[in-house]
C-alpha cells in the first residue's frame, strides 16, 4: 500500500466509496435502511460543502443556508413557474447559488472581513434573504413552493428512496473528487496557504481576494446542489427551511465533527452524526429539537477535546499507537 | 406620507425599544470588549431570561418588575459559570474555538427550550400590559404603553449603573486593566481568568434586566433570541465594537429605524432595514460609526 502515491490511495479510495454505497444501494431493499444512507449522504454533501470554504478556506460560515435556499428556491420555480425539466433546473441552481456566493465573497473579502465578521455577515445575508423570501409573492412567501409531483426518472422524481440515494451519491463523489482536486492541485495549496497566513501567502505572490472567490463559489455550487436535491426528495420548500439556521448549523457541525480540510471528515462526521441522531430518536422518540440539542452538545465536546476532528484525532491515535508499537518492538530487540 | 402625527408616536416608540436593545448590546459590547470574542449565545441567553421572568410570573406569581434582581442574579450566575465552566476550557487559546462553542452552546439552549416549553409563544398577563400614557411634547402628541415606558427608563437606568460600575469601580479598573492589556494585568496580579467570567456574567446580567422590562410588553417563544442577536450585533458593530456609547447611541438609532421601517414597508421588510445596515456597516466601516480610525 504505502508504495501508492497518496493522490492514487485518494482516488482509489474515492472509487471504493462509490462502489461499496451503490452496491449497498442496489441491494438493500429495507425502506429505513435506504433513508438512512440517503440522509447521510445528504448531510455528508452539505459538510463537504461548508468544507471546501471552512475547513480548506478557513473562512467560518455561519449562514451557509444562504446557498442551500437559493439552490432549492431555483429548483422549485424552475418547475413550478418557468417549466423547466428538474435535469436542467439543478445546474441552474447551482449556478445561481454560485453567483450568490461570488455577490456575498466579492463584498465581504474585498473589505477583508474575516474570523466572526465574516461569520456574522452570512449569517446577517442568509437572514436578508430569508425575509425577502418570506415577503415576495414568486417564492409563494410564507406559504412556501409545491412541486407537483410527477414520478419519473425523466422527471427527477423516484419511485423509492434508492434512486434519490444514488442521486446524492453521485454529488457526494462530484464534491470528493472536488475535495481531492483541492487537496492536490496548485489552487488547493493556494487556498491553504491563504488560510494558514494570509500575509506570507500574499508575499509569495498569491492573490488572496480571488483565492477566496474561488472557494466560496465552490462551495456555493456544492450547497446549491445539496439544496436542489432536498426540494426534489420532499417536493416542498419555505423561506425557514431554505434560510433557516438548521441547514447552516448542519454543514458546520457536520464538518467540524469530522475533520476540517480532509477528505473524508465530512463524511466520517455526517454518519457519526446521523448514527447519533438515530440512537436518541429511538431513546426518547421523535421529540422536536432533540437533534439540534445532540449537534449542539456534540459540536462544544469536540471543540473541547477534539479540535481537529474524527479524523485528525484518529491520525493522531494511529500515530501514537504505531509509535509506542515500534518503542515496544525496540525494547524486545 | 410623513405625517407628524404618525411619524412622532412610531419615533417615540422606536426610542423605548432602542433603549432595551441599548442595554442588551451594552452586555455584548462588554463582552467583546474584555474577551475579545463575539458571544453568539447572547440572544439564546435573552430568550432563557424572558423564560426565567414567564415562568417567575406564571408559576410564583412574581411580578416582571420585582423579579429584576432575581434574574440579574440569576443570569449573573448563569454567564460566570458558562465563561468558567465551558467557553473557557474549551477555547484552547484560539478565537474560532470560542465562535464555535458559544454558537453549539446557544444551539443547546434554543433547543432545550423547544424540548421544555414546545414551540408555542407565550405572552404574561399583568395589570398594566394595556395601560397607555399620553405624551404630548410641542411637535406632536402619542399614547405610549406604560411597560414601553418603564422600559426605557429601566434601560437608561441599568445602562448607566452598568457604566458606573465599569468606570468607577475597582472589579471595573480590573475589567478595563484586562480588556487593555492581559498579560500586564496579569503581572499586576489581577486574576484574569476571574475578570473574564465576571465581564461574562455582567454581560448576562444585563439580558436578566432587559428580560424583565421587555416581557410584559414583548412575547417569548424559542426562537425569539435569533431576532434580537442580529440586532443587538448590528447595534455593536454601528457602534464600534467595545464603545459603550456607541451602544446607546446605536440601540436607540436601531429602534427607531426598526419602528419607521415597519411602519413604511410594513412588519416583516421592515427588519430589512436593520440588516441593510448591517451588511452597509460591516462593509463599509467595521471599526463601527462612532470610533476614530483603526
Amino acid at each position: 500500500m504505502s508504495s501508492l502515491s497518496i493522490s492514487l490511495r485518494e482516488r482509489l479510495s474515492i472509487a471504493v466509496f462509490a462502489g461499496v454505497v451503490a452496491t449497498l444501494l442496489w441491494v438493500l431493499d429495507s425502506g429505513v435502511a435506504l433513508n438512512f444512507i440517503m440522509m447521510t449522504l445528504y448531510a455528508a454533501l452539505l459538510a463537504q460543502a461548508w468544507n471546501v470554504l471552512g475547513g480548506f478556506g478557513g473562512q467560518f460560515s455561519f449562514g451557509h443556508a444562504l446557498f442551500f435556499g437559493t439552490g432549492a428556491y431555483v429548483q422549485a420555480m424552475a418547475q413550478v413557474h418557468w417549466g423547466l425539466n428538474p435535469w436542467l433546473a439543478l445546474p441552474l441552481g447551482m449556478v445561481i447559488s454560485t453567483a450568490v456566493g461570488l455577490f456575498v465573497g466579492a463584498l465581504s473579502f474585498r473589505y477583508g472581513l474575516k474570523g466572526s465578521y465574516f461569520a456574522l455577515v452570512t449569517l446577517a445575508f442568509a437572514e436578508v434573504f430569508r425575509i425577502v423570501a418570506t415577503s415576495v409573492p414568486f417564492t409563494g412567501a410564507g406559504v412556501g413552493l409545491m412541486v407537483p409531483l410527477r414520478e419519473g426518472v425523466d422527471n427527477m422524481q423516484f419511485a423509492s428512496r434508492r434512486g434519490y440515494g444514488l442521486l446524492v451519491l453521485s454529488l457526494v463523489v462530484l464534491a470528493l473528487c472536488l475535495t481531492h482536486w483541492l487537496r492536490h492541485s496548485r489552487f488547493g495549496a493556494w487556498l491553504q496557504a491563504v488560510r494558514d497566513n494570509e500575509d506570507a501567502a500574499r508575499a509569495v505572490g498569491v492573490n488572496p481576494f480571488g483565492i477566496k472567490l474561488g472557494a466560496i463559489a465552490l462551495s456555493a455550487a456544492l450547497m446549491g446542489s445539496a439544496g436542489a436535491f432536498y426540494v426534489q426528495v420532499f417536493q416542498y420548500i419555505d423561506p425557514g427551511i431554505a434560510y433557516g439556521p438548521h441547514t447552516s448549523v448542519e454543514a458546520l457541525v457536520g464538518a467540524i465533527v469530522g475533520g476540517m480540510g480532509t477528505l473524508w471528515g465530512p463524511v466520517a462526521g455526517a454518519l457519526v452524526l446521523h448514527v447519533l441522531a438515530d440512537l436518541t430518536r429511538n431513546l426518547f422518540g421523535q421529540l422536536p429539537g432533540i437533534n439540534m440539542v445532540i449537534y449542539g452538545m456534540v459540536l462544544v465536546l469536540m471543540v473541547m477535546f477534539a479540535p481537529r476532528g474524527i479524523t485528525g484525532t484518529g491520525q493522531s491515535i494511529r500515530r501514537w499507537w504505531l509509535r509506542s508499537d515500534r518503542d515496544h518492538k525496540k525494547e524486545q530487540a | 406620507m410623513f405625517n407628524l402625527s404618525i411619524l412622532f408616536p412610531s419615533v417615540l416608540n422606536g426610542l423605548t425599544t432602542g433603549a432595551v436593545y441599548a442595554l442588551i448590546a451594552l452586555g455584548l459590547t462588554l463582552i467583546y470588549g474584555v474577551l475579545h470574542i463575539i458571544n453568539f449565545a447572547h440572544g439564546a441567553a435573552l430568550m432563557v431570561a424572558l423564560y426565567g421572568v414567564y415562568w417567575l410570573k406564571t408559576g410564583m406569581g412574581i411580578d416582571p418588575y420585582l423579579a429584576l434582581p432575581l434574574m440579574v442574579m440569576a443570569m449573573f450566575a448563569l454567564g460566570y459559570g458558562l465563561q468558567r465552566g465551558v467557553i473557557n476550557r474549551a477555547s484552547h487559546g484560539k478565537d474560532e474555538n470560542i465562535l464555535l462553542v458559544t454558537l453549539g452552546v446557544s444551539i443547546v439552549m434554543e433547543n432545550l427550550a423547544l424540548l421544555a416549553f414546545k414551540s408555542d409563544t407565550r405572552t404574561i398577563e399583568t395589570a398594566y400590559t394595556l395601560t397607555t400614557v399620553p405624551i404630548d411634547i410641542g411637535i406632536g402628541q402619542a399614547m405610549i404603553a406604560l411597560p414601553k415606558l418603564v422600559a426605557f427608563g429601566g434601560a437608561v437606568i441599568a445602562s448607566a449603573i452598568l457604566i458606573l460600575i465599569v468606570t468607577r469601580t475597582d472589579l471595573g479598573r480590573a475589567i478595563r486593566a484586562v480588556a487593555k492589556e492581559k498579560h500586564g494585568a496579569k503581572l499586576m496580579g489581577i486574576d484574569v481568568e476571574h475578570v473574564y467570567a465576571m465581564s461574562f456574567g455582567i454581560g448576562l446580567a444585563c439580558l436578566g434586566a432587559a428580560a424583565c422590562l421587555l416581557l410584559p410588553a414583548y412575547y417569548v417563544n424559542p426562537q425569539v433570541g435569533g431576532g434580537f442577536v442580529l440586532v443587538a450585533f448590528t447595534i455593536v458593530v454601528l457602534g464600534g465594537m467595545g464603545s459603550f456609547a456607541g451602544a446607546l447611541v446605536g440601540g436607540l438609532l436601531i429602534g427607531v429605524v426598526e419602528s419607521l421601517g415597519g411602519l413604511y414597508l410594513g412588519e416583516s421588510l421592515g427588519q430589512i432595514g436593520i440588516f441593510a445596515i448591517f451588511i452597509v456597516v460591516l462593509l463599509l466601516r467595521p471599526q463601527g460609526l462612532f470610533s476614530g480610525n483603526s
